[in-house]
């Protein structure tokens, strides 16, 4: 039984509105940079998304993707780690945009990333303007720290399923894990269910 | 759970705080009483595990700042944004307990039995266990001799300034200040880089062995800049400190 | 962020291993190179810890701790010790 440590606590949550962040968070003001391997530098002009395991599969060049229409978010995120960060602000293209090009009956998706990471989803996360692959970030384009040239950017799931370095989705019929999921996180991910780990 | 048979210095263990002190404005030592402490190697560190009052817990690592046989310190630098950090360097007092377990670490280590000239650098709280390694060599009585760079932003940032300058046999300190010297500073200005290696640094001809510690970008320009001046590379040895948690 | 070093995860490996590991040899499996543990690349801050190969970056060991357990993988070494 480890003893109490006199005036330790935790970091101290400022006061956000009652039910303004999920249980077992808190507020940071920073952006903090979480990453399980080097800073993937894709240069532009190599740069694809695609979408694969539709009919077809459908893949576009970062001058495409930038043609396609673009949209401001404003979301609160979290990590989780604990850490959640309110009101931010993206630019992305909205993953309905981009299915919608595809034909497909899938249920769920795969996210690939530069470097490996892979991440899960239902498919019902990722439309009905849920999630975006977001390229700018508080108005500049998206650093690669924080997932440049674009990421995932699902908001009401933990932002570990917001893959930095986004570069296909697979559809897939049945859920499959991802990186994290593989070690015991959770498939989906619900923050305000606190859904960290399986079986939560 | 596997390995609580194994002795003291492999489980976590109470030990009491003995003094603080501060060596500059973010920087403090801690000197702890550890009842089963298994004795230590210069350059080793221990883990630190805090707990509060509703069960949160929070670990941490921190390189051992005394040498072999001295009593058991550690020294902390205050992160602005930190959780444990500045509840050690300003919370923490006399009397208090902390959980520890160590010592741990068996590669950035040195004895005086540890073959050439000693070549130390160190950046910023980096400086921690290469201390050690001096007053491990200073109180073995060996003749070894040693250099030590140390690179730092300012000079109130230098810690245990005034233990350094106290070197003389077979010790050269050299310190850098990187963002402001004050006036009539006699020593080095601006970042570790090639130009100043090879004017401090013991040369490769000597088969000097290294020791390279502080935060990660300064330990990988640091010991490349030192294989670029010809230390074999198995010859260089690292430890990263981090942002997060002194390690 | 910029990676750590295995001397960064020294309690975690005798968690797991029970014993020192920093100094032990430990061979990628995608590219060969053999170093010391301690000089292998750690990135800790994520949901887990991710030690990978200093030449090629290919993960080499995996450790993630929920609820108490820690899930080790080692797949990505070709062999350690």
């Amino acid at each position: 039984m480890s003893p109490v440590s006199r005036g330790f606590r935790r970091r101290r949550l400022p006061d956000a509105e009652p039910g303004r962040v999920p249980p077992g968070q808190y507020v940071t003001g920073d952006f903090p940079v979480l990453s399980a391997g080097p800073t993937p530098r894709t240069a532009l002009q190599n740069w694809t998304f695609s979408i694969t395991g539709g009919g077809e599969p459908r893949s576009w060049t970062w001058e495409q993707f930038r043609a396609l229409p673009a949209e401001p978010v404003t979301a609160d995120i979290h990590c989780v780690t604990r850490w959640s960060k309110l009101d931010t602000r993206w630019e992305g293209v909205s993953i309905d945009t981009l299915l919608d090009q595809v034909e497909h009956h899938a249920g769920f998706a795969l996210a690939h990333s530069d470097g490996g990471y892979t991440t899960n989803l239902p498919l019902q996360d990722v439309t009905g303007g849920r999630a975006w692959v977001a390229f700018g970030y508080d108005g500049e384009p998206l650093e690669p720290e924080h997932g440049g040239p674009a990421r995932l950017l699902v908001p009401h799931l933990y932002f570990w399923k917001s893959a930095k370095w986004v570069r296909s989705l697979e559809l897939l019929d049945a859920d499959e894990p991802g990186f994290w999921e593989t070690y015991g996180y959770h498939m989906y991910g619900d923050p305000w269910l606190e859904q960290r780990y399986a079986g939560d | 759970m596997a390995g609580t048979a194994l002795r003291g210095r492999l489980t976590w263990q109470i030990a009491m705080v003995d003094t603080v002190t501060d060596e500059t404005a973010r920087v403090r030592t801690i000197v702890l009483d550890v009842p089963q402490w298994p004795g230590h190697r210069a350059g080793q560190h221990l883990d630190v595990r805090l707990t509060a009052e509703d069960g949160y817990r929070a670990e941490r690592s921190y390189s051992i700042a005394s040498a072999p046989g001295e009593p058991v310190a550690i020294t902390v630098e205050r992160l602005d944004d930190g959780e444990v950090s500045p509840y050690l360097t300003q919370e923490l007092r006399a009397g208090d307990e902390l959980e520890l377990r160590g010592p741990i670490g068996g590669y950035f280590v040195w004895e005086p039995e540890d073959d050439g000239p000693l070549m130390l650098v160190a950046g910023g709280s980096g400086i921690v266990p290469l201390r050690a390694m001096l007053r491990h060599r200073q109180r073995s009585g060996s003749a070894i001799p040693a250099r030590l760079l140390y690179s730092s932003r300012t000079l109130p940032d230098v810690i245990y300034q005034s233990e350094l300058s106290r070197y003389a046999d077979g010790v050269e300190v050299t310190c850098t200040l990187t963002r402001q010297q004050p006036p009539g500073w006699t020593g080095r200005a601006g970042r570790v880089d090639a130009k100043l290696l090879s004017e401090v640094c013991w040369p490769a001809a000597v088969s000097p062995l290294a020791y390279v510690c502080g935060p990660t970008s300064f330990v990988e320009a640091a010991a490349a800049g030192l294989v670029g001046l010809g230390y074999p590379p198995h010859r260089v040895k690292t430890e990263r400190f981090g942002a997060t948690g002194g390690r | 962020m910029q990676a750590l070093d295995g001397n960064a995860i020294g309690g975690l490996l005798i968690d797991v291993f029970g014993t020192e590991m920093t100094t032990v040899t430990g061979t990628c499996a995608g590219c060969g190179t053999s170093s010391q543990v301690a000089e292998f690349a750690v990135y800790r801050q994520a949901p887990g810890t991710v030690v990978r190969c200093r030449s090629c970056s290919s993960i080499l060991m995996v450790f993630v701790q929920v609820r108490g357990m820690t899930c080790v993988d080692l797949r990505g070494l070709a062999s350690l010790g």
